[in-house]
């Protein structure tokens, strides 16, 4: 008859187990499935005129950067953080592609001059490169390593410690 | 009299064959515009787009999103379609690049399995447990019946007795 009492102890442990796991668990961290695989190729007509795409940057280590004029502050914060580190470490192999999503071409070039900003920055008609990329929102940042691979993507503003660190291990990565 | 009788039901029956008319005029319209086989694309369309979540938006279906990033995904589901791509390759597609995340219900396996079991694992348990207390408690009802006292009893019977007699 002593296990009866136990019943009750004993049926909450699972109910225990799964809340415990439940709340240590960030609900709004979700891991995206494209870090540590090939990224996938595109080809964007940029704001200059010119065409940027993964397959020209092949063999270089690549900060793929998606943002939006509407984007504020989170964009506004990190913009110049960006052009500081390409013009950093741009004679060192270091790319750098911003892709401008849901956004109008006056607004965009707007941002653009406001930043100064040297290194590629493309529109994404039909958000294509975004979604294939899984990209929820903006600010977004994928670091892309020699051999075309996602080595590590970032939500939201860029730190300059974080940026750092990452350009640094693409840099000395294969 | 009988002219104008005349004209007034002509007059009636023109207005009758107008609206008529009129009221397959969106009807022409819909089936000029669309054609058949877009009203099947767009059912397809929506099909496969309620089963994705709005990536941007709290609990919505890029199927029923007002967001501008669920209506470029409607665009790119349109396009998958056209290009003759099923619904599972096209789901597949949006797991690839958001995860299952993405999907509005989970896949049943693995720790998601959970999700569909439990509710009827309790289900079957909370039955099985009113079945037995309601079982106990129809079982012990006579059990619970208080003692008769015998002198009250025999009391009964006579009383009985003597009323057959009478």
């Amino acid at each position: 008859m002593t296990w009866k009492k136990l019943l009750i102890p004993l049926a909450s442990v699972p109910i225990i187990l799964l809340l415990a796991y439940g709340f240590r668990t960030d609900p709004k961290a979700i891991p995206s499935p494209l870090v540590q695989k090939s990224a996938p190729d595109f080809r964007l007509k940029a704001f200059d005129g010119g065409e940027v795409s993964l397959a020209d940057l092949k063999g270089k280590p690549l900060v793929l950067n998606f943002w939006a004029s509407w984007c504020y502050p989170a964009c506004y914060e990190e913009a110049p953080l960006l052009e500081a580190t390409w013009k950093r470490h741009k004679d060192q192999g270091l790319m750098m592609v911003g892709v401008d999503i849901q956004d109008t071409e006056a607004n965009a070039r707007e941002f653009l001059q406001r930043f100064g900003f040297t290194f590629p920055n493309a529109p994404d008609p039909g958000s294509k490169v975004s979604i294939d990329y899984g990209v929820y929102g903006v600010p977004e940042t994928y670091f892309i390593d020699r051999q075309g691979r996602i080595a590590y993507k970032h939500v939201g503003a860029l730190t300059p410690a974080l940026l750092e660190a990452q350009v640094q291990s693409l840099l000395k990565g294969k | 009299m009988i002219r104008r009788m005349g004209r007034w039901a002509s007059a009636r029956r023109a207005t009758w064959w107008l609206t008529l008319g009129v009221a397959f005029v969106p009807w022409w319209g819909a089936a000029h515009v669309y054609g058949a086989t877009n009203f099947d694309l767009e059912d397809r369309v929506r099909e496969i787009a309620s089963e994705l979540r709005c990536v941007v938006c709290q609990n919505l279906s890029v199927a029923d999103s007002p967001s501008d990033l669920a209506k470029e995904m409607r665009n790119l589901v349109r396009e998958l379609v056209r290009q003759g791509k099923s619904r599972e390759e096209i789901s597949a597609y949006f797991v690839s690049r958001y995860g299952e995340y993405v999907l509005l219900s989970p896949p049943k396996r693995g720790f998601n399995l959970l999700v569909w079991g439990l509710p009827f694992l309790a289900i079957a348990v909370g039955g099985g447990a009113v079945y037995l207390v309601a079982r106990r408690w129809t079982e012990q009802a006579p059990a619970h019946r208080p003692a008769i006292d015998p002198a009250y009893a025999d009391r009964v019977q006579r009383e009985l007795k003597d009323r057959e007699q009478q």
